[in-house]
């Protein structure tokens, strides 16, 4: 057997067909979920793509949160649901209060896209568990949004309890402003709710899943075998 | 325009002696007459409307036309071409049953005038050319040409362009994958911002823009129709800028690119229920084209109720409405029994749709507001019998001056370090530095199928995941070139685009052309563009690669100063299999560098003559598009057969250029060898046409050689890949370090 994992689809969504092709690869079934359809059609995961949903009109992320497939989301999310938001996804998962703290503009105001070095912090989530922890991956970023703020109470917890996923690195392998593409606080790249089902990220692992293509390397692929050892084990 | 009473077709023949302000909508007085002429009464003013925007020289190419006939007139025979020029965009057969068209355009004005929403406006109107095809846009490219690096103006102008090119592709999903980026003093007031896309279908997907069919209905979806971008066309694109009128900025649209992302999933999931018989969208000239276009290339008439389009103000008039260049909106036939499922898919997609006309049995277009008549047209008479001119054209006095001024005639680096000297300022002047800073700002990861993108020498899109089946387009055209010869300089942005396409491994099929130029009311320009084209034409038929679309930019001059001639080239070339393509980035140490094709003293337009000695004169290189030919397959045979690892064509900026881009690319250097025969100078900063570098295995050495000599094309030797510098034996060695930090830091220090 295989898993089932969903992706929705909200206007303004864009990598949700390369989402649905990175779990394919990964060998697991996609699922199209659209935003005005409550029912989850029994997928055994989510993940919630990236783009502009809503044309990041408001905020990026403010008014998919308040789509029709995100009250089931967010209800079963509490349940233990595994949910995975990259990028716009993410965003929408702070909106939703999935997971704490925030996105604001980029501090250099533009869009950024480039292959990212990232330093894996937490490999012991649903969506991590096939990397190793301190293991430095590539995965490509292209955002407009992608700065991470929270509070000084609220990252001290993220970093105490182990909940910073992914930390930004310069090519050399250090954390530092070289390596943080945005000015996010603590170099943070993507975090994990305290069960470790959620996790948010701005970098893109379904654009690193095929040798050939986009960055060439297929960093992002465990990503999706990640989660389908998981289910199929469960 | 007074509305009372409302100028009715009736009204109009009642009141002869009413005048009308055909000079302020730009008609000239002998083309009012002539509408007059046509109509056998005075037009109404919404047929005025109508008929200037649709007339503007942006919408009819009225001084262009009788010498873009010979792309028609000198096609290739060519299997691959399944629609030509005429229609939104051109279509290649790529085999497997898959169809590609794409196409480039220019937005330059309204890049002038509103940086970003001029850019994103464009992105937004050659991606619904696309969609209007029936296909599903996969890439888009942006070639742009700026005024002078240090100008404060270009601080204001591509920072704007820039955004904007990425805040509404980004946002549309479209990687981004090629362009240009040129900075030059010409370019200062008038900035050139084309925009190309590519989109893939499968042959029976293909939908043209006419309406068929006696009842079907015409639906209007997308957009509310506002007043913004009344008269872009007619005014901005088709007039020279001059400092006296008022400002230009309502002329120029705003984008919405949420907007356009829902109409292009909710057309394709209407083509893919075949609901759509016809289909235009509204850019240029909005409802004015789109229903004259659609209601002349079909078989009957039109009748349209303007009282029905959803308006986003309510003062707007009727005139207004139809010449509203407001952005995403489209406009499709649909048979009546259809109509409900149509609707329901806008809804689905939450696209505002609303019948607001039908297609008759008759010939007529007719409009109706408030229950009057106010335009009844022959529609072919305002979509395609506009104005044709035969505008006097004669070559430049100054033509024989400037090519005399021999560039192969000015002082050359006489030491080593002179030449170490100039190749540093070379890879780091503007037009030859990194354009990293720019390229970031664009996504070219999305859809998953990027292969190659910018900087590599064409982008290239998988477009069949199962069979590796994909295909490449590169941009390219030199102002300065085409200045110094026009012929020359245009097949020269063809071969350049040719080459590209052929570097990567992908084989050259069709062309698409933007042409950017100054005020055909000058003779001069005029020869430059008649020119430009007769060199095109004679080109594109010697490589058997068609025009099947594209788009004249003219105007582009403030005062009495135009632009350089600038004819941008595009070329798609399509791959059997994405896995043997070839990047420009030296792959592994030791592997042997070969440089294909003649290297002659030619510096006439170079950017070495740009950047040592701020020159432009003498002749451009040669071109030899027989050598292109043989060059291109050696290139796609090599790239198939993995007997090269690596390959950059050569263009501005010569060998010395080539080689540094592949070394930093690569993170590897190079030995490089001065050959018998040539003296260091010109083996580095030589322009000739035809050439290629190649990085090839030791353990295909021989094969390689092998076929290049079996078909007859010059190969030399020329070094090795090896080191952490670029290292020219005997003369000097420059690290990569200080390499990238001359070819990285120049744009990001100028515009950041």
């Amino acid at each position: 057997m295989t898993a089932r994992i969903g992706v929705v689809t909200f206007p303004g969504s864009l990598d949700d067909r390369d989402t649905q092709r990175a779990i394919r690869l990964a060998g697991a079934e996609p699922v199209a979920l659209w935003h005005k359809d409550k029912n989850l059609h029994q997928v055994d995961a989510v993940v919630l793509p990236g783009g502009f949903s809503y044309g990041d009109y408001l905020r990026a992320g403010a008014i998919s949160r308040f789509s029709p497939v995100m009250e089931t989301v967010i209800e079963q999310a509490k349940a233990g649901l595994p949910v995975l938001g990259i990028c716009n996804g993410f965003q929408i998962l702070t909106e939703a209060h999935l997971l704490p703290g925030g996105m604001l503009g980029n501090d250099h105001l533009h869009f950024i896209c480039r292959d990212q070095k990232l330093r894996v912090e937490n490999a012991a989530t649903s969506w991590t568990s096939d990397y190793s922890e301190g293991q430095e991956i590539f995965i490509p970023l292209k955002n407009m949004d992608g700065r991470y703020v929270a509070d000084q109470y609220t990252l001290d917890k993220l970093e105490a309890e182990g909940r910073v996923a992914f930390r930004y690195l310069a090519r050399d392998g250090v954390a530092n402003e070289r390596g943080n593409p945005n000015g996010s606080l603590n170099d943070i790249a993507g975090i994990t709710n305290e069960a470790g089902n959620v996790v948010g990220l701005m970098p893109h692992p379904e654009h690193a899943v095929e040798p050939l293509i986009g960055s060439g390397r297929t960093d992002g692929l465990p990503f999706f075998t990640s989660i389908l050892k998981k289910l199929v084990n469960a | 325009m007074s509305r009372t009473p409302l100028d009715t077709v009736e009204h109009a023949t009642a009141t002869p002696d009413v005048e009308l302000p055909w000079a302020e909508l730009g008609l000239k007085k002998d083309e009012y007459e002539r509408v007059v002429e046509i109509l056998g009464r005075r037009p109404t003013g919404a047929e005025l409307a109508m008929y200037s925007v649709m007339w503007s020289e942006h919408c009819s190419y009225k001084s262009s036309k009788v010498h873009l006939r010979q792309f028609g007139e000198k096609a290739p025979q060519s299997d691959a071409l399944l629609v030509g020029i005429g229609e939104n965009a051109g279509v290649v057969d790529v085999g497997q049953g898959y169809a590609v068209t794409f196409k480039v355009e220019s937005h330059n004005h309204p890049s002038y005038v509103e940086p970003y929403q001029g850019a994103a406006t464009g992105v937004g109107g050659i991606v619904r050319d696309i969609i209007a095809m029936g296909a599903r846009p996969v890439a888009v490219v942006d070639p742009l040409r700026f005024g002078a690096a240090d100008h404060p103006d270009t601080k204001r102008v591509l920072p704007g362009v820039v955004a904007g090119i990425g805040g509404y592709g980004n946002c549309l999903g479209l990687p981004n994958i090629g362009g240009e980026v040129v900075f030059d003093s010409c370019y200062q007031g008038n900035p050139l911002v084309n925009a190309g896309a590519i989109g893939v279908m499968k042959h029976e997907d293909i939908h043209l823009a006419k309406a068929s069919g006696a009842g079907n209905k015409v639906i209007l979806y997308g957009a509310r129709t506002g007043g913004d971008g009344i008269g872009g066309a007619s005014i901005l694109a088709s007039e020279t800028f001059d400092d006296a009128k008022p400002s230009k900025r309502p002329a120029v649209q705003v984008g919405d690119p949420f907007q356009e992302k829902l109409l292009i999933e909710c057309t394709l999931e209407a083509f893919k229920e075949k609901l759509v018989v016809g289909i235009q969208d509204l850019g240029a000239a909005g409802l004015s084209c789109a229903t004259s276009e659609l209601a002349s290339n079909g078989s009957g008439g039109m009748r349209v109720t303007l009282d029905d389009v959803p308006l986003r103000d309510s003062t707007l008039s009727p005139e207004e409405i139809l010449m509203s260049e407001s952005q995403e909106r489209m406009c499709a036939v649909v048979e009546p029994e259809k109509v409900d499922r149509f609707l329901e898919i806008c809804e689905k997609w939450d696209v505002i749709a609303t019948v607001i006309g039908e297609v008759t049995d008759g010939d007529r277009l007719e409009i109706y507001w408030h229950g009057g008549k106010i335009v009844d047209v022959d529609p072919r008479t305002v979509a395609h019998e506009g104005p044709t001119y035969e505008r006097p054209y004669a070559r430049p006095s100054w033509q024989d001056e400037l090519q005399a001024d021999d560039a192969n005639k000015l002082p050359r680096p006489q030491t080593s370090e002179e030449l170490k000297d100039q190749v540093l300022r070379l890879v780091g002047s503007p037009n030859q530095a990194s354009k990293k800073w720019i390229t970031s700002q664009y996504d070219h990861f999305v859809q998953g199928n990027t292969v190659l993108a910018q900087p590599e020498d064409s982008g290239m899109i998988r477009i069949d995941e199962e069979t590796g089946l994909g295909v490449a387009i590169a941009t390219d055209g030199n102002g300065r070139y085409t200045k110094l010869d026009p012929y020359t300089g245009a097949q020269l942005a063809l071969a350049e685009a040719y080459r590209n396409v052929a570097t990567t491994g992908a084989k050259p099929l069709a062309v698409s052309d933007c042409l950017n130029f100054g005020s055909p009311e000058d003779p001069a320009v005029m020869w430059q563009f008649a020119e430009a084209i007769r060199g095109l034409a004679d080109a594109c038929q010697q490589l058997g690669t068609p025009v099947t679309g594209g788009n004249v930019s003219l105007y582009n001059q403030t005062g009495e100063v135009a632009i350089h001639p600038t004819p941008v080239v595009a070329v798609l070339g399509v791959i059997d299999d994405v896995a043997r393509r070839t990047p420009v980035a030296f792959q592994e140490e030791g592997q042997l560098l070969y440089l294909l094709g003649d290297t002659r003293e030619e510096f006439g337009g170079s950017a070495w003559s740009q950047v040592v000695h701020d020159h432009l004169g003498g002749l451009p290189p040669q071109v030899d598009l027989e050598r292109e030919r043989l060059l291109a397959e050696i290139l796609i045979s090599a790239s198939r057969d993995g007997m090269i690892d690596s390959a950059h064509d050569l263009s501005d900026g010569g060998l010395i250029q080539a080689v540094v881009e592949s070394a930093l690319l690569g993170g590897r250097g190079a030995r490089l060898v001065v050959p018998d025969g040539l003296d260091a100078f010109t083996f580095l900063f030589s322009e000739s046409a035809g050439r290629a570098v190649v990085a090839v295995p030791r353990s295909e050495e021989v094969r390689f050689n092998d076929m290049c000599g079996a078909r007859g094309l010059p190969v030399t030797r020329i070094g090795v890949v090896d080191g952490d510098a670029v290292d020219v034996q005997g003369e000097f060695a420059l690290s990569l370090e200080e390499l990238r930090e001359a070819h990285e830091a120049t744009i990001p220090a100028l515009l950041a």
